[in-house]
């Protein structure tokens, strides 16, 4: 793990890159990385997420901002712009359901090539997907999803990049931190290595990349 | 008394101590108002929570402590957070007891549609496919109509949100079960004849010899 500056994370990101990030509806969403995305215009982005929020939250900004391709989520309802722009063909958005979704993101963190679930089954999900039977059961078969960067928000990182996550601000973000080839970590409090017990690490260091410095 | 309320005291009297239950946004997070003093009950939020309790006193809110419309809630006692793999192991791997969600549609087998009106509202599945997939009971709560229009339908013209039929169906003038794969009239709404219920429904039903008033949950 490096620590690296807000700028100079974001200036790693080209423009036409994947990205995962942490958030439900905002909550757990690295606001500050938002921000300087905006502020450095990145463009053409793909977004793999929960959700894009709402209009001035979290991935909102970056919406609003008309930064990104495409986004993956399971949820648009309380973004008013992201269904605008979809509507208008400027981005095209994949809606996924929400346990599918975070499924083949942890398939795609945990080395496997998807996974099989029920859920879709026989609605408009099922479109130009494989369908297997295991004990005479319907599943589809979903492919794992992995990005070039996962944004995540921690409640607490170690020096060595240890993390722990706050409330319902984990959602995504442990999940994601293993399904991306570099890892940012933005937290809301640093501390010395042994703050947190080891019984209490809910990402363990070797996969962050990135720890963004206070500024 | 509001259609809505009737709908949510009927659904509270499904509830019954012990159970992990979710409830969806609108009519059924209402539920949660009309359970018996003392019943406990684990209510999950999807967003990563069980324990979830109601919204904090003005002031006391913590902006990473929601439910899964991002409003602030509170915790219970006994209470536990987890990322949103582990919310969804728990709704489709058989550990969630009940799921109680809103509906456009019901058809006469039971099949729900909620997620999409196609080039209308098209907000996003979010969690209700794997919910109504998975959860061991599927409650459906809605208006029986909407502007005198039948919602409970020989066959959804909607996008379904999933095969498996729902278990239960609760409007302000019925109840409305399955078995068989039919629509049963199982109870009336307050004050309202069976020949009501009839004639503001599409979907045929099954009318019982016997179809008593439903009871309602504590006010």
């Amino acid at each position: 793990m490096q620590t690296v500056s807000l700028e100079n994370s974001v200036a790693m990101i080209p423009n036409g890159a994947s990205l995962m990030i942490g958030g439900f509806m905002a909550v757990g969403t690295p606001e500050r990385l938002m921000d300087e995305i905006v502020r450095q215009n990145k463009r053409d982005l793909t977004v793999i997420a929960n959700d894009t929020a709402m209009p001035g939250k979290g991935i909102g900004k970056l919406v609003a901002a008309k930064m990104l391709r495409k986004a993956i989520v399971s949820h648009i309802g309380l973004n008013p712009e992201t269904q605008r722009q979809m509507m208008a063909g400027e981005l095209e958005v994949q809606l996924v359901p929400q346990g599918t979704l975070i499924e083949r993101i942890r398939a795609g963190g945990f080395g496997l090539g998807g996974i099989l679930t029920q859920t879709g089954v026989g609605t408009p999900v099922q479109d130009g997907k494989q369908v297997v039977k295991v004990d005479g059961k319907a599943f589809l078969v979903e492919t794992a999803l992995r990005a070039d960067f996962a944004l995540v928000l921690a409640f607490v990182a170690d020096y060595l990049g240890n993390l722990g996550y706050a409330l319902t601000a984990r959602n995504f973000n442990p999940v994601i931190a293993m399904a991306a080839d570099t890892v940012i970590v933005s937290a809301q409090n640093i501390v010395p290595v042994g703050v947190i017990s080891p019984d209490h690490v809910m990402t363990p260091a070797p996969v962050v990349d990135y720890l963004v410095t206070n500024s | 008394m509001e259609s809505q309320i009737i709908i949510a005291r009927r659904i509270a009297r499904e509830l019954k101590s012990g159970m992990l239950v979710n409830l969806g946004i609108g009519i059924p997070t209402l539920v949660a108002n009309y359970l018996p003093e003392g019943l406990h009950i684990f209510f999950q939020s999807e967003n990563g929570l069980i324990g979830t309790g109601p919204p904090p006193e003005e002031g006391m809110g913590h902006p990473m402590l929601t439910d899964a419309g991002g409003r602030p809630v509170t915790a219970l006692p006994g209470a536990c957070t987890f990322d949103s793999a582990m919310s969804f192991g728990l709704i489709r791997g058989g550990h969630l007891d009940l799921t109680v969600l809103g509906g456009l549609q019901v058809d006469q087998h039971g099949y729900l549609a909620n997620w999409v009106i196609p080039k209308k509202m098209v907000p996003g599945m979010g969690g209700a496919m794997d919910l109504v997939s998975g959860a061991k009971r599927v409650i459906v709560a809605m208006q029986h109509s909407a502007k005198g229009a039948a919602k409970i339908v020989k066959k959804c013209t909607l996008p379904i949100t999933a095969m498996r039929p729902v278990d239960l169906l609760v409007t302000e003038l019925a109840v409305i079960g399955f078995p068989g794969g039919q629509a049963t009239l199982l109870e009336t709404g307050p004050g309202a004849s069976a020949s009501q219920v009839v004639a503001a429904t599409e979907a045929e039903l099954v009318i019982p010899d016997h179809v008593p008033e439903m009871a309602l949950g504590h006010a």
